[in-house]
């Protein structure tokens, strides 16, 4: 006889799982104890969100599904903003939570939440387990559905009592037959055919590459599809990285926040080949005007955004990986090299923002986030929370043979600091550089506790301007001046705060002292915290 | 416009609120939905009844797919399938009324399952337009009460909603 708890941990053990990031509670103790005997690690955070956010960063820097763990009520509830933010993100995730007695639940027993019903709108799937011998087909599947097609996080919820409960024995099967899930993976021969056409006869394209091309591990096929061809690239926020951002073919960034260059661009071109992007109204505020003016080809494995938020001309469902490697292969023939010449002019033309600060007290944090990603590693991995700091970063810095991690779609506050715990984690070899806010870094400061007890090396730059940066910005501009509620009075000696757990730390107060202390905290091993006082007026663009 | 949608599911607890928990979070208005077990004991059809432009009815589809236990989305074609609902209606009936209003049940064919002293009740099958006629001719006795199922749909001729080897 085997009991439920060990047959879950088998299964994350058939499925390749080494660690995972979690916290326990009573309604998950079966499962813990058969942890306790197994051989995978487990890293305790110190709040449910952030064992979410830490597999996530796990996930997207290692390459494989996170796995995080929560106990029944609150601490499933906690796990929510985590679990939406990688649904947003389309991250691959497992959730495991433990539940009630199966026999109390609808009951409002003590620690009961609906967790599956809470999650609904936040998860590609979700099991509420009932019989402890269907654990093995629901991991199967739940892997199965987190990992392929457009990934995205499935929870398990198990109550404690199908955690105990015995079964005759163990098998894991060899496949997920779930009929009603099938993604598709090649895109229609007939679609790409009138794609290249397409493509090979406009005289403005353009590719758009987001997200998605990460996910399908398509970077090698999309920049051997620009080289080949000669089309510019722009990217989302979520694209960032795609194509290194030095290559003489990149743009820069669309939308709101991005590069004015990049924004012309599509502005002008008659054809935007899209690659694994939603057209979230962040990057592309009007898009049915843009789908006027160009044609669209739309390359994305999930149907769901074909036409959602832009009429696309020529849709192609399937893997970008594939879809790009046909295309590539197939096309003969270069775009219009004034077109080309255009557009890199335009990127020419265009001048960052910001220059260095020295003797007015302050860093200025744009021209600082140049010089970072001047110092640091071709192969290091950003990550940058959410608000100014994460423009600043997401403009600026030059993301070559490394990553940009960011919550780009439910843009979750206090991301970057567990996100960075999970990626470095995940990759522990490569340069970790966490960029907050003193507003974000506030939301997940107590994972500083998570970082010393692993000691997990990441750097850590806290961009201090005593305020909600980006919204105090909008109460600028938009609400008459009126700024209530951004101002982070009461905010802590960031550099004690470090010091008081045993983290190496500093203050910068220009920009020369702010690259020579980053020298130094590149130079360090384990963590290090590098606050950089901003000034207030700094503009988000 | 209203479009009719065959949706074929696995029979699990919880797959009624994911359908219908999709609806409401997309924005998306359901103007009938009905449920039942179909030929295999594992699978339901769910037929829903949508109003919306063809961007809405488009976006449901592609949605309830994504849903993992929805198993085939058959959007039916206007014109190419037979539908009907189900309705009871009680109506104030005194005596000296009855004869005229059954002579409008049996005129709409419609069957009388109960008579009491002060009403009458009808059951009535049929499309919704004659379901609408049915009532409107009754609405000057007095209708006490109305229970109506959701539209159930069946394609025309020979084709199925259904997935192959399911």
């Amino acid at each position: 006889m085997i009991s439920g708890a060990e047959i879950m941990v088998k299964c994350l053990e058939s499925e390749g799982v080494s660690l995972a990031f979690g916290y326990p509670g009573a309604a998950i103790c079966p499962f813990y104890d058969y942890l306790y005997r197994s051989s995978i690690k487990h890293v305790l955070v110190r709040e449910e969100q952030n064992a979410a956010h830490e597999a996530s960063g796990y996930a997207r820097a290692g390459g494989k599904t996170g796995v995080c763990i929560a106990t029944s009520g609150p601490g499933a509830t906690n796990l929510i903003t985590g679990i939406a933010t990688a649904y947003m993100d389309s991250i691959p995730l497992i959730a495991i939570t433990g539940q009630v007695n199966s026999e109390l639940l609808g009951r409002d027993v003590f620690q009961e939440a609906d967790i599956t019903g809470a999650c609904e709108p936040f998860t590609k799937h979700s099991y509420l387990v009932k019989d402890a011998a269907e654990l093995p087909r629901i991991f199967k599947e739940a892997f199965h559905i987190a990992s392929t097609g457009r990934p995205g996080p499935v929870l398990i919820d198990v109550p404690v009592d199908i955690q105990t409960a015995q079964v005759p024995e163990f098998e894991y099967p060899q496949k997920a037959e779930i009929i009603g899930y099938k993604p598709r993976t090649q895109g229609h021969a007939i679609q790409i055919r009138k794609a290249i056409e397409a493509i090979e006869k406009a005289e403005r394209p353009l590719i758009c590459c987001g997200g998605g091309v990460v996910l399908a591990g398509a970077r090698d096929e999309l920049v051997d599809f620009a080289r080949n061809s000669s089309i510019p690239v722009v990217s989302t926020m979520m694209g960032i990285g795609v194509v290194p951002m030095d290559s003489r073919l990149y743009l820069g960034m669309i939308g709101m926040h991005g590069h004015a260059n990049a924004n012309r661009a599509m502005q002008e071109a008659d054809l935007i080949v899209l690659c694994g992007a939603r057209v979230g109204d962040r990057a592309v505020s009007a898009p049915q005007q843009v789908a006027q003016k160009a044609t669209i080809v739309h390359i994305d494995i999930d149907p769901a955004e074909i036409g959602k938020n832009m009429t696309a001309h020529i849709p192609i469902v399937g893997d970008i990986r594939l879809v790009m490697r046909s295309i590539a292969d197939q096309m003969k023939k270069q775009a219009p090299q004034e077109w080309v010449e255009r557009v890199l002019r335009y990127k020419e033309e265009y001048v960052p923002a910001g220059v260095p600060e020295n003797g007015t007290g302050f860093v200025e944090p744009r021209s600082f986030m140049r010089a970072l990603s001047r110092m640091m590693k071709d192969n290091a991995i950003l990550v940058s929370d959410v608000g100014q700091n994460q423009i600043w970063a997401a403009r600026n810095f030059n993301v070559k043979e490394g990553r940009f991690l960011t919550s780009g779609g439910l843009g979750t506050m206090g991301y970057a600091l567990p996100a960075a715990i999970g990626a470095k984690i995940a990759k522990p070899h490569r340069q970790v550089l966490c960029v907050c806010g003193d507003g974000s870094f506030q939301m997940a400061m107590c994972e500083l506790g998570t970082l010393c007890q692993y000691g997990v090396g990441i750097k850590i730059i806290l961009m201090q301007n005593d305020r909600l940066g980006m919204v105090c910005e909008i109460q600028e501009k938009r609400y008459g001046g009126r700024c209530i509620a951004t101002t982070l009075d009461g905010s802590p000696d960031f550099v004690k705060l470090a010091q008081a757990y045993g983290i190496r730390a500093a203050e910068a107060r220009s920009n020369d002292e702010a690259e020579r202390l980053a020298g130094e905290m590149f130079q360090t091993e384990g963590a290090f915290l590098l606050v950089c006082r901003v000034n207030p007026d700094t503009p988000t663009l | 416009m209203k479009y009719t949608l065959s949706i074929l599911v696995e029979n699990r607890p919880g797959v009624l609120s994911k359908i219908s928990g999709l609806f409401a979070r997309r924005a998306f208005n359901i103007d009938s939905l009905a449920v039942g077990i179909t030929e295999n004991p594992e699978i339901s059809r769910v037929t829903i009844v949508v109003n919306g432009d063809e961007y809405v009815v488009e976006q449901v589809e592609k949605q309830l797919n994504k849903v993992i236990p929805v198993i085939k989305v058959k959007v039916l074609e206007p014109g190419k399938f037979i539908s009907c609902e189900l309705s009871l209606i009680k109506v104030n009936c005194a005596t000296k009324q009855r004869a005229e209003i059954m002579k409008i049940g049996e005129l709409m064919k419609a069957e009388i399952v109960d008579v009491s002293t002060s009403s009458i009740t009808f059951r009535f099958t049929d499309n919704e337009e004659r379901t609408q006629t049915l009532i409107s001719l009754l609405k000057p006795y007095g209708i006490k009460e109305i229970v109506r199922a959701g539209t159930l749909a069946i394609e025309k001729g020979s084709s199925t909603a259904k997935k192959q080897n399911v």
